[in-house]
């Protein structure tokens, strides 16, 4: 397999934009991303794009309004990790050989509100059985019993990631808010309140995969690793009706982050930065254990101890995380590949993580799954 | 009593459940229906034919419940999408002896009365009356009596 770099990137901020359509912030994302790696029309010999809510051929009108269709063009769903599943089909194109540079980006326009998703059967949400957030707070639970997470912890997550996101001119949330505030702000599920969790919004992200190491400054893909979920766990990501006990069954994220560490040939003790799903606050505890970026029930002391802030060994979600961003789901995985690669080229402003030289992207979710990617300097 | 409708035929024609499948009310109560696995012998719920765990075909319905324990619980303050009934309501996970953990409406939605491993019961409860004046019923499962 020939290594995978990453020519150009290119983002929409994140947020809510009532005048552009998602065809518009995709273009948006895609012209940036071509541009900054110089490449044209016949510059690229696939497109991938990853969307959930954007209807019928939402990546071919994109390359349509640029003028840039006629090579094949694959729409991809995988829920939360869109962007990544389209990533990782190509970087299979140009490790394998058959293309020489792969556009892929992601988009999307959230719907206002809980998230309404035709993955549950009428019964189901007819049964108030399809509030999203229920099922986080489920996990939220699980996670302070059976390890000593507390209300603070939690807090304590979203203060860190809204801090980091006051750096962060593309993040929907700039504003940082004390644990006061967090643990006083609407209970919408408990234990979780509304400053813990994430906000669905709307954004663009696109990268350009090349062979060759061109553009400013090459940032090769050292592992984009994709998987779903193995059935076993009620409260697993694919959102099932039963489940029985789980002890044994991996995640689809373990499972994800042992293949992509084994493809990268590097562990957790070796990255430099790390963007990961923070869909709620004890999402991200869940996500950094998974991810062995602390033990299996360790998750807080880690946020105690100051894990993952800036200025910490192993900094985790410079860019403010969904928490900060928002999370429009076709282009959120893709947007922490563009702040990755800032981070890795040196160019990430305010936010940079000194000297960051490998770094590692982690999303998950309904389907379920699980996309994890290691990118390194040069 | 309007001629030639029997108490019994109108009680069934005001309530359907909200999907065919999941529970019926036997001697003993109200049950889930779940599948059990002809080669793994694990359950599953709703049932299916095909083994979530193993991927073994045939497998047999069988009727857990009504007892069962809370593991895990919320309540739910703002109507999700597709839900028309009464908000809050209690939502969570309860463990029925074999180990099946079932996501299930919890009728009681304060939290305060609620704790883990505390005894439920299964019971059928109205969801919201549908455009044709239909009780729609879901299974739930409620606090034991003390």
């Amino acid at each position: 397999m020939r290594p995978v770099y990453l020519a150009g990137v290119g983002l929409h901020p994140f947020g809510r934009f009532a005048d552009r359509s998602v065809t518009a912030l995709g273009a948006h994302a895609v012209r940036a991303a071509l541009t900054e790696a110089g490449v044209g029309r016949d510059g690229f010999q696939a497109a991938f794009c990853g969307t959930v809510y954007s209807g019928v051929a939402a990546g071919h009108k994109v390359l349509t309004a640029l003028g840039l269709s006629g090579v094949p063009m694959v729409n991809v769903e995988a829920g939360c990790a869109s962007g990544g599943a389209a990533l990782a089909l190509g970087v299979a194109q140009v490790a394998s050989g058959r293309c020489e540079r792969v556009l892929v980006f992601g988009m999307e326009k959230m719907p206002r509100g809980m998230i309404r998703s035709s993955f549950f059967e009428p019964w189901r949400e007819e049964a108030g059985l399809a509030a999203t957030p229920a099922y986080f707070a489920l996990r939220a639970q699980r996670l302070m019993r059976e390890s000593d997470v507390t209300l603070d912890d939690l807090a304590a997550v979203s203060v860190k990631n809204h801090r980091h996101g006051v750096d962060n001119p593309d993040a929907m949330y700039r504003k940082a808010v004390t644990g006061a505030e967090v643990l006083a702000s609407p209970m919408v599920c408990a234990p979780l309140r509304l400053l813990m969790l994430c906000s669905p919004n709307e954004g663009a992200a696109a990268v350009v995969l090349s062979a060759r190491p061109e553009g400013p400054a090459p940032v090769r893909v050292a592992a984009a690793a994709l998987r779903s979920h193995r059935a076993g766990s009620v409260l697993g990501e694919h959102t099932p009706m039963s489940g029985l006990a789980d002890d044994g069954v991996p995640t689809p994220t373990e499972m994800a982050a042992h293949d992509a560490y084994e493809e990268a040939g590097v562990g957790p003790a070796d990255l430099h930065v790390v963007e990961l799903q923070d869909t709620d606050a004890a999402r991200e505890i869940l996500s950094a254990e998974e991810l062995g970026l602390c033990a299996r029930g360790g998750g807080g002391r880690w946020v105690r101890d100051g894990g993952g802030a800036m200025g910490s060994r192993r900094p985790v979600n410079p860019s403010g995380g969904l928490l900060s961003k928002g999370e429009p789901l076709g282009a959120s995985a893709l947007g922490q590949i563009v702040e990755l690669t800032w981070q890795l080229r040196g160019g990430a402003g305010a936010r940079q993580v000194a000297g960051a030289r490998l770094a590692l992207a982690h999303t998950v979710g309904r389907g379920a799954n699980a996309c994890v990617v290691i990118l390194t300097r040069g | 009593m309007t001629p030639g409708v029997t108490p019994g035929v109108t009680m069934m024609a005001v309530s359907r459940p909200v999907a065919p499948g999941l529970f019926v009310e036997d001697a003993g109560g109200p049950r889930l229906l779940a599948g059990q696995c002809p080669a793994c012998s694990r359950p599953h719920f709703p049932a299916g034919r095909v083994c979530p765990y193993c991927a073994a075909e045939g497998c047999t319905e069988t009727r857990v419940g009504p007892a069962g324990r809370l593991w895990l619980y919320t309540a739910i303050g703002t109507r999700p999408p597709g839900y028309a009934g009464e908000v809050p309501f209690g939502f969570g996970v309860v463990e029925l002896p074999g180990g099946l953990r079932v996501i299930t409406r919890l009728t009681e939605p304060r939290l305060e009365l609620l704790r883990p491993g505390m005894p439920m019961r299964l019971v059928i409860t109205p969801l919201h009356t549908d455009d044709a004046g239909t009780a729609v019923v879901s299974y739930a499962f409620a606090p034991e009596e003390a």
